[in-house]
């Protein structure tokens, strides 16, 4: 089982075995990772238009790119650019500044581990999984940061907000992860991925699935976790402030944001790249894992439509008192039992 | 397999690429946009209405006890990780030893959830 696994892990990247020069491989990984990182977000936005118009029974953007306003995203880019950036007097220009940065680079480096087959990934860390969950939680100090030089009280209350999620909902997420890694043995994203051949982890690990799930949509603070920046009460949170480019940075970041996180789900829980028992064979990886990532990301947008937001003190409390000492259980059974059945 | 200088590298080359496109889209926007900064436009938004008060104002962090509770738990996250790789090797032993640093930490969480600090105060 092990050696299988540490053979699957050593399986050669695509681009290693195409090219010898390693700047030459250096700068293709980085193209893509950016290319990667700076598309698959703009698709789930545009998602995100069409499914919560028809949800409302609204055609949503129609326009942009005459086929039912496909290039609706670019063109808001386009707009973003052009549009005026205020820093209000009150602010702190340089902190202000680097904070979209701060929110936007590390979901960019995130798409570095994500395999999309054994061998089209950019890199395949031995330490995957952790690296994915530590870089994930330095996006949340660039909302911080911009809520705090803002210096407006709106952005302030909505940063701290945020800051509070993350702290509740970054560790039932960690410790879902973890009995994951427990089953498989291995922090890599690729071995995880093929340690799941027989059946996916969501069968054996169901209550940590939801979990991470909801850990996700509260780091993400998508609805029904959207505290931090809930329009009726506190404008739009830390980002109250923020016009054109720095504006389209945060925004990109919550895409990147969903897109990343439907793609760690989907490596920890649903197979990755594996496709389903008997009819995996008839479609190639990479389309198997855009297809989950898809269907995570659609699942995401679905609740917004559904769901009311929670009240902060009913979301810290429900992480507290139910998902981590759920999740600490979770892991004492998974351990259990994994040595137990061996 | 490339060498651990090789893949990290490569996560230091994504982060200096991330960077620079950040800093050309930001000079890129600085070249397009116009700038016509009047007193109104540069005011901080409050509704509309003049600001009262200090942005910098101080405001009660209400969660500050959960931060320490995080530092724990996240420290413990730490140790579990490289455990959950090896345990299995280790046999039943691992899992006891593992059994016991947790059931601490769980206590830990039960004694401040018994003594209400667990509470949006």
């Amino acid at each position: 089982m092990i050696a299988a696994l540490l053979a699957a892990s050593e399986t050669g990247n695509f681009i290693n075995d195409l090219f010898d020069s390693f700047w030459l491989v250096l700068a293709l990984k980085v193209a893509m990772v950016l290319g990667l990182a700076l598309t698959a977000p703009l698709a789930v936005g545009y998602m995100e238009h069409k499914v919560l118009a028809h949800m409302q029974h609204r055609l949503g953007p129609m326009y942009a790119g005459r086929f039912h306003g496909w290039a609706q995203l670019i063109a808001d880019g386009v707009k973003f650019i052009q549009k005026e950036d205020v820093i209000p007097k009150a602010a702190d220009p340089w902190v202000f500044t680097l904070a979209p940065a701060v929110a936007l680079v590390p979901y960019i480096a995130l798409f570095l581990v994500i395999p999309f087959d054994n061998t089209i990934f950019a890199e395949n860390l031995d330490v995957g999984i952790f690296y994915t969950l530590a870089i994930t939680a330095i996006s949340v100090i660039g909302v911080l940061m911009a809520g705090w030089a803002s210096a407006n009280k709106f952005s302030l209350i909505g940063a701290l907000r945020a800051a509070a999620q993350l702290i509740a909902y970054e560790l039932p997420m960690i410790l879902a992860a973890v009995a994951v890694v427990m089953q498989a043995g291995t922090l890599s994203m690729v071995g995880i991925t093929e340690a799941q051949h027989p059946h996916w982890y969501v069968l054996t690990q169901p209550v940590a699935f939801g979990v991470f799930l909801i850990a996700s949509l509260a780091e993400l603070t998508r609805p029904p976790f959207d505290m931090p920046v809930a329009d009726s009460e506190i404008i739009f949170g830390a980002y109250t402030e923020y016009t054109g480019l720095k504006f389209a940075f945060f925004l990109l970041s919550e895409y990147a944001g969903i897109v990343a996180f439907s793609a760690i789900a989907a490596v920890l829980f649903l197979g990755g790249y594996l496709g389903p028992p008997f009819i995996g064979g008839l479609l190639p990886g990479p389309i198997w894992m855009s297809a989950k990532v898809g269907a995570l990301a659609f699942f995401i947008v679905w609740l917004r439509a559904t769901y009311p937001r929670l009240r902060e003190d009913q979301l810290q409390r429900f992480s507290w008192v139910v998902l981590i000492p759920l999740m600490l259980l979770n892991i004492m059974v998974t351990a259990t039992l994994k040595v137990l059945v061996k | 397999m490339e060498t651990y200088y090789e893949s990290y590298g490569i996560v230091t080359a994504v982060l200096i690429a991330g960077v620079g496109l950040v800093a050309v889209a930001f000079t890129l926007a600085r070249i397009v946009a116009p700038r016509r900064q009047l007193p109104e436009k540069l005011t901080t938004y409050e509704c509309g209405i003049d600001p009262v008060g200090e942005g910098w104002s101080q405001s009660q962090i209400r969660y500050y006890i959960y931060a320490f509770l995080f530092v724990i738990f996240d420290v413990e996250s730490v140790f579990l990780f490289p455990w959950a790789t090896i345990f299995e090797r280790l046999g039943f032993q691992a899992v006891v030893e593992m059994g016991i640093f947790v059931f601490i930490l769980a206590l830990g969480l039960l004694y401040s959830y018994r003594k209400k600090v667990l509470q949006w105060a």
